[in-house]
């Protein structure tokens, strides 16, 4: 069974033909009156249209948010926390619908998002509502008449950038603990992927009262520059590239405010000899590890994009690894056999066809694929096939995130050697280890400067494991109930219960 | 011998661009989502310093990147190229439906002896 394209026959959900902003609770068309084409990756076709907002609107959506935000920063933890849990089972009543909507939007297979985008973005409002519950303030006996209190306080207003990757869970891995916290949001979409969030607040947006939360569509230079750069946030978090995270610190400088910042990676996938030592499932599981690096078309921030393999076994693991890329089941995104989808702009798929020029231009040998790929039937959509190549590590394409299914392999000849290549990079968000050997596991998860090491597996993404970079991957972890820091302020309250004056004056 | 050049296309685009937000710069990005692509921007919009690099001028732009990315990129010349597409970041020409996009290729030998130094930031 194919799922039907949203909107004709037999379809699960259809899309609306516009989409206005989410303000004060209320869909508010923008001032201008613009709006712009949202084309489905899948077949290149223009769905629907969205609003195409400037400072004007996200300064309306910023004062709403400045309305709300005094009472909702009052509610009780036990009140937020309802809120977050109804939204997750608002989305979970509605999972398949929205599994369908997103994958037509990113092009991305219905089948991950049927099991891990909606799941994950289910379980994270879940995640953040046990948490915000379980929280606690300290209070510290400084000497026998005096108490330092600290409580959490939410920041107010803050706003939020979301990437197109994964259009729901990216949105919900920020909304769900700035909620949570007590804030208000401001938050602009990928003008990439605008619809798919949009039909999840159609669906929650009676559970919040209104200014809690608005969604501004538009632009990055009309509508996330304006928002990243307005006095009235208290936080501006991103996900996205090094050149527009470092503009959202020189805004932020400007008003003195934090930021969070997801900027991507360069991820090593490190397959040591002992993986070889047995043909048994967990040289399956390690196959499969090394060919995660298509999973949602290598669009991840942590896409194991480089895999480092023992030179002592390289021969014969590269063969059978080559045989499981080429047994990635590529086609209609909307096929729950699908494994591999479409890349989500046709700017994303030049992108990545001029890396596919550039590899084949340093001399790396093309293991397999290599092309664009043509979908029968829809052959206007953004394919690319999964190729792998063999060079070496200081290669534009083993340095440069290519943010498609292109995988860049090399070899190393020790622990230490695979620790120094590993390292060599500009990033540090992801890495994965493969080994048997518990010890080596260890050093090399200890050595490895990245914020998330996956050890014996890879791709996954639990709520409670923080998720964020080293060096030029960012600041700040996400996924964890360590975010509610980022959105909250430390209020001490430093107490005297001594009715003795200090005698200084 | 340049480092780095622009497509009479993207060129036109520029001068486009350039009448509605006046003298601009490029910034080259690195990592995800739109990472790896060239930025257009307002002169003076995006602060450069000692951390970034320039490597010439394209269209009357000042080309820039990030010191340590050039470390892997310069032996390759770029070309700025323009395609239809759905920008993202604050890039200026994302509105017009199209995208800056860096082609790149290995400088011979010969252009390798002939290659100025870039300019500290």
């Amino acid at each position: 069974m194919v799922y039907a394209q949203p909107g004709t026959d037999g379809a699960v959900a259809s899309y609306d033909s516009q989409y206005e902003n989410f303000i004060n609770g209320d869909w508010v068309a923008p001032e201008a009156g613009e709006y712009f084409d949202n084309p489905s990756p899948v077949n290149g076709q223009v769905f629907t249209r969205v609003a195409r907002s400037q400072a004007v609107d996200v300064d309306k959506a910023l004062d709403a948010a400045h309305a709300a935000a005094p009472a909702w920063g009052r509610t009780s933890t036990t009140a937020r926390a309802r809120v977050l849990e109804q939204i997750a089972d608002r989305m979970e009543a509605n999972l398949e619908k929205l599994a369908v909507l997103e994958a037509w939007e990113n092009g991305k297979a219905v089948r991950e998002t049927l099991a891990a985008d909606l799941p994950l973005a289910v379980d994270h409002f879940r995640y953040f509502a046990a948490a915000i519950r379980t929280q606690e303030g300290t209070s510290s006996q400084i000497d026998n008449d005096t108490v330092a209190y600290h409580f959490h306080e939410p920041l107010g207003v803050v706003g939020q950038i979301i990437p197109w990757n994964f259009p729901i869970l990216m949105a919900v891995w920020k909304l769900a603990p700035a909620l949570a916290a007590g804030n208000c949001v401001v938050l602009k979409p990928a003008e990439q992927t605008p619809a798919s969030i949009l039909e999840v607040v159609k669906l929650i947006a009676d559970l919040l009262p209104p200014g809690v939360l608005n969604i501004v569509n538009g632009f990055g230079v009309e509508a996330g520059k304006p928002l990243a750069s307005s006095a009235k946030i208290a936080k501006i978090a991103f996900t996205g590239e090094t050149t527009t995270g470092r503009l959202i610190m020189q805004y932020a400088s400007g008003n003195i405010i934090p930021v969070t910042l997801e900027l991507g990676g360069k991820s090593p996938n490190v397959f040591f000899a002992d993986v070889l030592e047995q043909d048994d499932e967990f040289l399956d599981k390690a196959l499969e590890g090394f060919t995660m690096f298509a999973l949602n078309q290598g669009e991840v921030c942590t896409c194991p994009s480089r895999a480092l393999i023992a030179e002592s076994i390289y021969d014969e693991f590269i063969e059978r690894a080559v045989d499981r890329v080429s047994r990635i089941k590529t086609g209609n995104p909307l096929d729950p056999a699908t494994m591999m989808g479409a890349q989500a702009s046709n700017d994303q798929l030049e992108k990545i066809l001029s890396y596919l020029e550039i590899g084949k231009a340093e001399g790396a040998d093309l293991l397999i694929g290599g092309e664009r790929r043509i979908e029968p039937g829809l052959e206007e959509g953004y394919y690319v096939q999964p190729t792998v190549f063999r060079g070496k590590n200081d290669m534009r394409i083993f340095q440069e995130e290519i943010f498609g299914p292109v995988l860049a392999v090399t070899t190393f000849s020790d622990e230490a050697d695979a620790l120094n290549i590993a390292n060599q990079t500009l990033y540090g968000l992801g890495a994965g280890v493969w080994t048997r050997d518990q010890g080596t596991a260890y050093r090399m998860g200890r050595g490895i400067q990245a914020g998330r090491v996956w050890t014996n597996c890879y791709h996954l993404y639990p709520a409670h494991a923080a998720f964020g970079g080293y060096k030029q991957s960012g600041i700040g972890r996400e996924n964890h109930k360590m975010m509610l820091d980022h959105y909250q302020q430390t209020k001490n309250m430093l107490v005297s219960y001594d009715p003795k004056p200090m005698g200084f004056f | 011998m340049e480092r780095v050049t622009i497509t009479d296309t993207a060129a036109s685009l520029v001068e486009k661009l350039r009448s509605r937000h006046g003298p601009l710069m490029f910034h080259q990005s690195g990592g995800c989502c739109d990472g790896s692509s060239p930025m257009c921007f307002p002169l003076g919009d995006f602060l450069t310093g000692p951390s970034d690099v320039l490597l010439g001028t394209v269209a009357g732009c000042e080309f820039w990147m990030s010191a340590s990315q050039f470390a892997y990129w310069s032996h390759t010349h770029l070309t700025v190229d323009v395609v239809p597409g759905r920008g993202s970041g604050f890039s200026v020409e994302a509105p017009e439906g199209l995208r800056f996009l860096i082609r790149s290729r290995l400088f011979t030998d010969a252009e390798t002896e002939e290659l100025q130094p870039v300019t500290p930031g």
